[in-house]
């Protein structure tokens, strides 16, 4: 459960951090009166972002997700210590997979930096791109699991199979899931009059934000299923002993 | 944490450092902005008012929870009385204790809580017109109602539904001798959780967002009521825990119908060798348990703030360390995460291991122990109004600290392996997070019920319902724990001819069947209740418990659409200035300006003027 547990740390460390800034040590039954955190000093307003319950809801969203490929990962090392562990060769097509869904992240990266620059006409060629790449990602991702079955590593063969199976199944659900997400926001690129462009933008920043995410959680699954983290832990491993 | 004494004009602070991660939201929201239901299927059914999303969420959980009391009544008639109902064999005893277990932990209390008074008080609490993502929270509320009716759905099936335990553990829960193992039982529970853990997200996402976001002006964090709190946090924790049952299930699905071993061992089945090897069960418990302790907390956190709000209103009172009450619920929160093992003690742990997660939760015990003296203490010279909502709330506290006293017992290594798996588990269990978060509901509901149907709920109805559950409760318990000493086995249809057991134990358990009965027919009158109120009840008018929090200070009773008028209201203080000296009343509402008070304060004469 070391995994979880790490995730979690971070996770309690960005809560310490946020509730350090809300005056927790204060003692609200001394205080009368609105306390406006609205309005900065000279009672200006502050500028707030359109988009802050969303970013935020993303945010915590990550964190449910981060959590469960963390427990994932938790329960990839926990079994794997089994003597009947046999893990199957990384394909390189997942190598290319892998490429293909970097590639598909840096466009929609792009993406959302021509959109904010008012560069419409690019950033409908970037989104393209970018949904274009992701489908091809998933494509990939089947294709690894026709190659696995024909080369005979069934998912019921053996658990390190099964796992690389469910670590591709819930990825893949996840990167469907913000297709969703996405179609949405093409969508509202083609009726953009109604939907305004400041929304349009917004929703694109937090599509890549979670593309980013996906490809940072592929990359992690990546290192334990080539084992390269193995590689990490032996190579630490001869210094502390 | 001592409350400083306070004068008749309290001094203004100005906080010295402003919180640059929010800003409040316009005091006027355009009509347009809101959502505007157009029909009847809109308003009501498909709807994304929170308000009625809350409904929507407790009438669920109160029906699905009616079914898991009448298999109790079914359960508890077996095991009083054996043989009575004809149609009770092991199997269908297994199926019963597992869907009333799963149903009333996941489906009642958890949804109850946070689904139901999670969406209708933290935006009423907080001055906000919704909820942050109001199509997601209508989303939320049918895919958990999907999850109830797949729950619902295995009653119907083929083989009925799983008869695991609801902890589901492998490799029983899936193999032909367990009820539902081979046929679709587990398969829709397995099926049902993960929908449930889907929906729940949803609203998880959208009550922490409203919590963040959606607070009215003046709304600091520290002003918030402890229910808000207690809800925030345990949403929280679930958001980061109900991934670990998410995983648990989905692996098991994997097992059961792709034949993979994450949790399946090698073993022989009626003389078969299975297909499954090398798996670990115990790697299923980690999993469920990292989910299934933090869900303890997750159900007790927002009793914990309720009962707070509803001690320190009917007492009149201010809640006696606002500030350690608010660290407590996050210190809860934090180290829930880390006891999970305990519940693992005789599956072979390491011993450092069974030390570690002992100490931790002995380590718990403080911040908990922290908010019950400070719940005594609010009591205490307080001017205690023994109104319906008060009684349920005296009466989770004492339950609590006496299903937590257990618990402690259980925490321990040594004294928990000869306690496993007896009546004395189950009646702990049952104490601390059964009776305790139900009482809170229920006090819940009539110190609310007022504010969302604008009627007051029937006293005379309302003291039989209170006193035959708490006093019947202890009834059933108390002598459930005795039974555990004896050696009782908890999961066994009948005891046969057990010779540790003596005939004077079979008397208690025909007495507790009885006072089982009894209890689950209160509830009876309780919902008759509910419905007679809505009809005959008094006329409540708008604050009716003069309570200080903001959900009572609405335009209308109930609130409208929107929540609130025009204008949002503006909040001046925290949420519990009660029996402030020299004060007009003995309650200040949290959005009444600074300078009312004070002119109200001078009209008032003096004493012995």
């Amino acid at each position: 459960m070391v995994g979880i547990l790490t995730f979690l740390a971070v996770v309690t460390v960005i809560i310490g951090w946020y509730l350090s800034r809300q005056r927790l040590f204060s003692k609200p039954w001394l205080e009368v009166g609105v306390i406006d955190e609205a309005f900065g000093a000279g009672g200006q307003p502050r500028s707030e972002p359109l988009d802050r319950p969303a970013r935020l809801g993303l945010g915590l969203f990550l964190a449910v997700a981060g959590s469960l490929f963390a427990l994932l990962i938790s329960a990839y090392v926990m079994r794997r210590q089994f003597p009947d562990w046999q893990a199957p060769p990384v394909s390189d097509l997942l190598w290319f997979n892998t490429g293909v869904l970097a590639a598909s992240s840096l466009a929609l990266h792009v993406t959302q930096r021509l959109a904010g620059s008012g560069r419409w006409d690019d950033a409908k060629l970037g989104l393209f791109m970018a949904v274009s790449l992701a489908l091809l990602f998933l494509l990939g991702q089947v294709l690894v699991w026709r190659q696995m079955t024909a080369a005979g590593y069934l998912v019921a063969g053996n658990p390190a199979n099964a796992f690389l199976y469910l670590i591709i199944t819930l990825h893949a659900l996840h990167l469907g899931g913000g297709l969703v997400a996405l179609g949405r926001n093409a969508l509202r690129l083609r009726h953009m009059e109604e939907a305004g462009q400041a929304r349009v933008s917004a929703g694109l920043r937090l599509c890549a934000v979670y593309w980013h995410f996906l490809l940072v959680v592929w990359l992690v699954m990546l290192a334990f299923l080539a084992q390269w983290v193995d590689d990490v832990v032996a190579f630490c491993g001869q210094f502390l002993t | 944490m001592v409350d400083i004494p306070r004068g008749p004009t309290p001094p203004q602070i100005i906080p010295d450092t402003v919180p640059p991660d929010y800003m409040p939201p316009p005091a006027e929201v355009k009509e347009v902005e809101l959502y505007h239901a157009h029909s009847w299927i809109t308003k009501y059914v498909f709807c994304q008012d929170a308000k009625i999303i809350a409904l929507q969420y407790a009438g669920t959980a109160l029906a699905i929870g009616f079914v898991a009391l009448v298999l109790s009544w079914l359960m508890r008639l077996q095991l009083g009385f054996p043989g009575l109902l004809a149609f009770i064999d092991v199997n269908v005893y297994y199926q019963f204790i597992t869907i009333h277990g799963m149903v009333m932990v996941i489906y009642l209390i958890t949804a109850i809580f946070l689904g139901g008074f999670g969406n209708y008080l933290i935006p009423l609490m907080l001055g906000a017109r919704d909820m942050a993502f109001p199509y997601l929270n209508m989303l939320s509320y049918w895919v958990y109602l999907l999850a109830v009716l797949m729950l619902v759905a295995s009653f119907f099936a083929p083989g009925g539904p799983t008869g695991a335990g609801w902890t589901l553990y492998p490799p029983q829960a899936i193999l032909s001798g367990t009820p539902g193992g081979q046929q679709s039982g587990i398969l829709l529970m397995l099926i049902s959780l993960i929908l449930f853990v889907a929906g729940f997200t949803m609203g998880g996402l959208n009550y922490v967002v409203t919590v963040l976001q959606g607070r009215t002006r003046g709304m600091t964090l520290m002003r918030m009521p402890l229910t808000v709190w207690g809800i925030f946090t345990a949403t929280v924790m679930a958001l980061l825990a109900f991934p670990a049952l998410f995983v648990a299930c989905v692996m098991m699905l994997f097992d059961r119908l792709l034949g993979t071993s994450f949790f399946m061992p090698s073993l022989v089945e009626m003389g078969q060798h299975l297909k499954y090897g090398g798996g670990s069960p115990i790697l299923f418990q980690h999993l469920f348990w990292f989910f299934g302790h933090p869900e303890v907390y997750i159900v007790a956190l927002p009793a914990f703030g309720i009962v707070s709000d509803l001690i320190s209103t009917h007492a009149r009172k201010n809640i006696f360390g606002y500030r350690m009450m608010v660290w407590a619920i996050i210190a809860i929160g934090a180290l829930s995460f880390v006891v999970w093992a305990h519940h693992m003690y005789v599956s072979g742990m390491n011993p450092a291991f069974g030390f570690f997660f002992a100490v931790t939760t002995l380590i718990i015990a403080i911040p908990t122990a922290i908010k019950v003296y400070n719940w005594v203490l609010t009591l205490w010279r307080g001017n205690i109004h023994l109104t319906i909502p008060m009684l349920f709330a005296i009466g989770f506290i004492v339950t609590f600290v006496n299903g937590g006293l257990t618990g402690l017992f259980l925490g321990n290594v040594v004294v928990d392996v000869p306690l496993s798996d007896t009546m004395f588990v189950v009646a702990h269990f049952h104490m601390v997070m059964g009776v305790a978060p139900i009482l809170v509901i229920f006090g819940a509901i009539y110190h609310w019920y007022p504010k969302i149907t604008g009627r007051m709920m029937n006293e005379a109805m309302g003291q039989v319902h209170f006193w035959v559950t708490f006093a019947g409760a202890y009834l059933i318990f108390f002598p459930m724990h005795y039974l555990g000493l004896l050696g009782v086995p908890r999961r066994y249809y009948e005891m046969g001819e057990t010779a540790f057991v003596p005939p004077s134990a079979h008397t208690l358990n025909e007495f507790i069947t009885v006072m089982a009965l009894i209890v689950g027919a209160a509830q009876i009158l309780f919902v008759f209740n509910l419905l007679w109120s809505l009809r005959y009840g008094r006329d409540a008018g708008p604050n009716p418990w003069q309570a200080t929090t903001l959900e009572w200070q609405t335009p209308q009773t109930p609130p409208g659409h929107g929540n609130w008028g025009k204008e949002l209201p503006a909040v001046y203080r925290w949420a519990y200035d009660y029996s402030v000296p020299g004060a007009p009343e003995d309650f200040i509402p949290q959005n009444q300006p600074p300078q009312r008070a004070a002119t109200q304060a001078s009209l008032q004469p003096a004493p012995g003027e």
